[in-house]
């Protein structure tokens, strides 16, 4: 029996399965941002004691959990505008500061959400392409391509059943080849310039899931770090 | 720059802003928002105003209020749509407010250049994006960059925690966000503070913002982000 064959045994992921396996390969010690949305679950499963440190690009290092009701303070938020709280050694910069720690590539990780990755790495994950949306960039663009490894956490499928990995993307781009991994409920693809390498499976096969994206997967290269 | 004066309110510290002029808008969400220089803005009635901030505006605050009343004709920003920014989505869907859409750290580093006097740059955000389209690029060590030009203002409205008799400024937590660079990018800075303290009580090592850097200052009694928690 292959390893195909036995990953087809499992169940999916559910959402904290996926989070929990993102931050099971994330190293420890490293400096990492967690973008908007589905990644924020990351932060629940990162134990002390790992020395992983959160960065927040509004303008912090060392950002803690949502505060008690009582403890809310204004003046401490994170870049969703939820209010946080600050860890021992936690800092403080600006927005320069904090945008030239992304770009610099002193961010070890950075995991975020997407509408759509393409098999070489191209992310979309900022605007719909909708023609009367009000668009909204943030810090996509500059945590796509600044982090040292940039992984992305999403659903395989949209809401209406189509792929969110592509050949390439449809939507407007935030990088260009900028992933290196996708974690989703079916999968753990690497993508880059060797196009598209299954990883690991969760309740499918590599030819199932072929067929569902509509592309050619490399070989599952068993887990790896 | 001659040295910091201390204004008696709000109005009286941000003076005189021409029609058409730029201003920068300190604050990340509710974080860091000069509330009360912004309604002093709305008071003193300067309009075709480009503004400079992160946001657009959230639910009924100074923000949104400048922008409802056609006081704004641009706004630069990186993340306009939040889920109460109903005053700026309509004027976006009219036609009434121009929109530039920047990159947030590509917002930053514009801001800083400029009050660094830094000509322009170049920078790997965006390239290969609709925000990168019709601007030079050049590929510089087998990266592809976007040539990025500094953004000036005329003034900057920020707000900090505490500032001594000269200017020098703190500020709190998350709240520090775009004050540093917008005090140093604009011709003039207004800074409102939770509380003015003798010059000689901050620790040197600690100022963010040096007063050189700080034309007027306003103290508002209270904090201006715990008024608007109170009020929400």
């Amino acid at each position: 029996m292959t390893t195909t064959e036995t990953a087809a045994r499992r169940a999916p992921l559910t959402k904290a399965q996926i989070a929990a396996r993102v931050a099971d390969e994330i190293p420890d010690g490293s400096y990492v941002n967690l973008g908007i949305g589905l990644p924020t679950l990351v932060a629940d499963h990162l134990a002390t004691g790992r020395g992983i440190t959160l960065h927040t690009e509004n303008g912090m290092l060392g950002m803690g959990p949502s505060p008690e009701p009582d403890d809310v303070d204004p003046d401490l938020v994170n870049a969703g505008k939820i209010p946080v709280t600050e860890l021992p050694g936690a800092s403080y910069f600006h927005q320069a500061d904090s945008f030239a720690m992304m770009r610099g590539g002193h961010i070890d990780v950075c995991v975020l959400g997407a509408f759509q990755v393409s098999a070489t790495g191209d992310l979309a994950n900022w605007s719909t392409g909708a023609p009367d949306a009000v668009p909204a960039v943030g810090g996509a663009m500059d945590l796509a391509i600044g982090a040292r490894r940039t992984v992305v956490m999403m659903n395989l499928l949209t809401k209406d059943g189509r792929p969110k990995l592509v050949e390439r993307c449809t939507l407007p781009l935030t990088g260009v080849g900028c992933v290196s991994r996708i974690y989703t409920e079916l999968a753990i693809i690497d993508v880059g310039p060797d196009g598209a390498h299954v990883v690991e499976l969760f309740g499918t096969t590599h030819a199932e899931l072929e067929k569902m994206l509509g592309l050619t997967l490399g070989p599952t290269l068993g887990r790896t770090r | 720059m001659s040295a910091a004066r201390f204004a008696p309110s709000a109005l009286d510290a941000l003076g005189d802003v021409a029609d058409g002029a730029t201003v920068m808008i300190g604050g990340f969400g509710p974080a860091g928002q000069p509330t009360d220089l912004v309604e002093a803005l709305l008071e003193q009635g300067a309009s075709d105003l480009v503004v400079v901030s992160n946001n657009a505006g959230n639910g009924d605050d100074p923000l949104a209020r400048l922008i409802q009343r056609g006081r704004v004709a641009k706004m630069v920003c990186s993340f306009p749509r939040q889920v109460d920014s109903w005053h700026f989505d309509s004027a976006y869907r009219s036609g009434a407010v121009e929109l530039e859409l920047v990159p947030q750290g590509n917002l930053a580093e514009r801001i800083r250049a400029a009050g660094a006097g830094i000509g322009a740059f170049y920078t790997p955000t965006g390239f290969g994006t609709p925000l990168a389209e019709g601007k030079e690029h050049r590929r510089i060590d087998g990266v592809d960059h976007v040539l990025e030009y500094p953004i000036h203002a005329d003034v900057a409205l920020v707000r900090a925690d505490r500032a001594d008799g000269v200017g020098n400024l703190v500020y709190r937590k998350t709240a520090r966000n775009f004050g540093p660079i917008m005090t140093a990018a604009a011709r003039r800075a207004v800074v409102q503070v939770r509380e003015v303290v003798p010059t000689g009580t901050l620790d040197p090592e600690a100022v963010v913002t040096p007063g050189i850097y700080v034309d007027a200052v306003v103290e508002i009694a209270g904090n201006a982000t715990i008024a608007m928690k109170e009020s929400a």
